[in-house]
């Protein structure tokens, strides 16, 4: 195909704002609100500029933006090395222990932080019931950090009401932000609606990054930051595979929308190693309208069973244990999805959650008031995090204490969050007993490119954190990015692109569009290039069918991912025709073209892995055991962004913690 | 569940440079007919119905459908989003309704005034390079 270059002769020229700091965060979720909040107390006596962009508002973006029911990961009364078996334990044997358990001795201070800032917690009543943010506080219970009692659902989740969880922890980052601002004189450290494209490295260190670069999505502008370190937390990939809504529900994935892969991509175009990005997430929700399980399962204490009644759980375990044995018996998320789809197959479906039978239950020791209260903490679950499943609910009639409701497995999703891994291979802390010399290379956090630093979904191989996990995973990586800066004051980041050879690169897609967009009388059909939509609908296809997506319940095998790669690679390459109409959909193009690398990484390890590590996630059809003997290890790689290329290797699994 | 404005209500946040809606949706779905002086949602399909520009919205102007092609038509749910606490109409497609209040936060919006380390103790540098943050060491079993 023809190469087309953007000389600004169709669309228009837009200004260039270069902006020069010290220490970058790119995201404004969980992750970056963390690091904002801990690198500016660091960063403020010393002069170091930090400055924040997200894409979005920072009150409302990120994953947390509709709110939470329950914070997942409070360590509490629990020890820290069993958070630490029961991620291994979830995530099917391979994590970092020196990441994980890293993160569980620091988690707390951050929930810690999300009550002294307002968070509404549950807390436990003397009768042993639950009370919430308003009847704890005035009954004058304690403080989580006072030894207050909250209401636990499991063993490592706490209940919220939790409608403005990011409103509270964004208030406290962009104080952090503007306290640092006016001690260091900058006009602006807080950009919104600022998307960050790709990053680049430095002229004289092509193992450093030295900016990033983006659009802004309101204004005709290309934005150039200048740092000496950068936190990528840009999360990871949803809407990759082909979701099992048909159209416009497809609105309403599981994970956020709005999270492209671009976490991903940004790490990967530096060169960063990546880790673990065969692993994905499928998580079993209320069918459509994708409402959380978790309280459910664990604080109401509902059962799921197939149509007939049954626990799908014990139908299977037997027969699941011949393939995936150790790691069947420790019942993870994975093997449970298993499970549940093996009595899917067997057509003893729908699955349900006995909503109805639960509450009764719990009904049986409550008077009507408490009972009131049980039915308003059950709607609550969804009203806090996934209303849309109250509005299904409320459109089919449902009651929860009068029907059973279905769950299913959704479309697969890329994340490092929650009870999945897939990121980048990042330095631990270096002080965890135990741990190879090579898992620390002095600043934590740190990707193997200098100065790019990880934090929340894109950090790899430590799963099981969640929301909280996020916050202090930034604050740990925002610590030791102030410290790398101060190592290292001398440095000045420089760049060989010129200003308006990124701005091409960047608006190209906008070129494209008014270049060619008279050619037919409808610009959506035009054979010149690809709307962004039709980019990701092929992608998504692409995924589906040849990765393992749910139109082959998950199945892929050696030559499926090639002949998926295969088209991939045309996708890829026709993502030079990409065409934007406006500023939206500019950010829409280059968000697309995220999730086709974060999709490509994620093609590729699986087909590297030779076995089925993730049943329930998805399956290798030719390799459909678990193989401990060979692949008892992480798969590590790095891509070329210039040679199109990709290396892989095997890394050697450590156990830190004992069983 | 997209969400929709009614027409009648929105009043294009009056032309300030941008509304409400605008400001908050995390998708950028939601814009401004300048012409018309009131706001859509631009891309129905990439909505996550999170409610955000219906909470925001001064006019009430802002609904959620839900998503046709799984939901059945007549189920509703409308927030009203105080300063402490929030409160939900749920509506049934059979006409029943549910009315839930819950808390949303314990401390007034800006209750950090310009400082947000206030109480907080100084970072100590010598601590720079462990484990641990300002504010508390980690945690030892």
């Amino acid at each position: 195909m023809e190469k087309e270059t953007c000389t600004f002769s169709f669309c228009a020229r837009p200004e260039i704002v270069e902006v020069e700091t010290d220490l970058l965060l790119i995201g404004g979720g969980m992750a970056c609100c963390g690091a904002a909040y801990e690198a500016c107390r660091w960063a403020t006596p010393k002069g170091i500029k930090v400055t924040m962009v997200d894409k979005a508002a920072t009150d409302r973006s990120g994953a947390v933006a509709m709110g939470l029911s329950a914070i997942n990961t409070y360590i509490g009364e629990n020890k820290v090395a069993d958070y630490v078996k029961y991620v291994r334990g979830d995530l099917m044997g391979i994590i970092r222990e020196d990441l994980v358990f890293d993160l569980g001795r620091h988690v707390d201070d951050s929930v810690h932080l999300f009550e002294e800032w307002g968070l509404p917690i549950w807390k436990k009543a003397d009768d042993g019931f639950s009370l919430d943010g308003f009847q704890a506080r005035d009954q004058g219970k304690a403080m989580l950090k006072d030894g207050g009692t909250p209401v636990r659902s499991g063993k490592w989740q706490i209940m919220i009401n939790g409608e403005s969880y990011k409103v509270v922890v964004a208030e406290a980052a962009k104080a952090a932000l503007e306290y640092n601002r006016k001690a260091t004189g900058m006009a602006q450290n807080l950009y919104e609606r600022v998307f960050v494209v790709k990053l680049l490295k430095d002229a004289n260190d092509p193992k450093r990054v030295a900016a990033a670069v983006g659009i802004s999505v309101r204004e005709n502008k290309v934005y150039i930051f200048k740092a000496k370190a950068m936190i990528n937390a840009a999360g990871g990939a949803v809407n990759v595979f082909r979701p099992r809504s048909v159209k416009e529900g497809q609105g309403r994935a599981w994970y956020p929308v709005w999270n492209a892969g671009s976490g991903y991509a940004l790490g990967m175009q530096a060169g960063a190693e990546l880790t673990m990005m065969e692993n994905r997430f499928v998580p079993a929700r209320f069918k459509d309208g994708y409402g959380p399980v978790g309280a459910w399962f664990l604080f109401f204490k509902a059962q799921a069973t197939n149509a007939l009644g049954q626990d799908y759980c014990a139908n299977n375990l037997e027969e699941t244990k011949k393939l995936y044995s150790p790691y069947a018996e420790k019942m993870g998320t994975a093997i449970r999805n298993h499970m549940m789809m093996m009595d899917m197959k067997a057509g003893k479906g729908p699955i349900l959650m006995n909503t109805h039978t639960a509450m009764a239950e719990l009904a049986k020791k409550m008077d009507a008031k408490r009972i009131k209260h049980l039915e308003a903490e059950a709607w609550e679950d969804f009203l806090d995090m996934a209303i849309g499943q109250a509005g299904l609910w409320a459109c089919k009639n449902i009651e929860p204490d009068k029907v059973p409701s279905e769950i299913m497995p959704t479309e697969p999703y890329l994340l490092g969050s929650h009870a999945g891994c897939a990121g980048f291979w990042v330095s631990g802390p270096g002080d965890i007993p135990g741990t190879p010399a090579e898992w620390s290379w002095g600043y934590n956090r740190m990707s193997t490119v200098k100065g790019l630093f990880m934090a929340g979904d894109v950090v790899g191989a430590s799963g099981h954190k969640f929301s909280s996990g996020s916050h202090a995973e930034g604050r740990i990586a925002a610590k030791a990015a102030v410290a790398f800066i101060l190592d290292d004051s001398g440095y000045k980041p420089t760049i060989k692109e010129t200003a308006d050879e990124i701005a091409a690169e960047l608006y190209a897609p906008y070129e494209m569009y008014e270049k060619y967009k008279t050619y037919s009388t409808d610009p959506l059909v035009n054979p010149h290039y690809i709307k962004p939509n039709m980019l990701q609908a092929r992608l998504q296809k692409i995924a589906d069918e040849y990765f393992g997506g749910v139109s082959t319940w998950y199945m892929t095998s050696k030559t499926m991912l090639e002949e998926g790669l295969k088209q991939l690679e045309m996708l890829k390459e026709d993502a030079a025709k990409l065409a934007a109409k406006d500023l939206h959909e500019l950010m829409r193009c280059w968000e697309n073209y995220h999730r086709i690398l974060s999709i490509e990484a994620h093609a590729r390890h699986i087909l590297f892995r030779e076995e089925t590590r993730y049943p329930g996630y998805y399956y290798r059809g030719d390799f459909l055991a678990i193989d401990d003997k060979n692949w008892k290890c992480f798969v590590n790689s790095v891509y070329d962004a210039e040679k199109l290329s990709w290396e892989f290797k095997k890394v050697p699994y450590v156990q830190i913690i004992p069983d | 569940m997209p969400s929709f404005v009614i027409t009648e209500k929105c009043d294009g946040c009056k032309a300030q440079d941008k509304t409400a809606c605008q400001y908050i949706c995390p998708n950028d779905l939601m814009v401004l007919n300048r012409d018309l002086m009131k706001a859509y949602n631009q891309e129905p399909d990439q909505c996550w119905e999170c409610y955000n520009c219906v909470k925001i919205c001064p006019q009430q102007a802002i609904e959620v459908r839900a998503y046709q092609d799984f939901a059945p038509l007549g189920g509703n749910v409308i927030p009203m989003r105080g300063s402490d606490a929030i409160m939900w109409t749920i509506k049934f497609r059979n006409g029943s309704l549910k009315r839930f209040k819950f808390p949303i936060r314990l401390t007034p919006e800006g209750h950090l005034g310009d400082d947000p380390y206030k109480g907080k103790p100084e970072p100590d540098f010598s601590k720079l390079k462990g484990p641990g943050f300002f504010t508390n060491p980690a945690r030892t079993e």
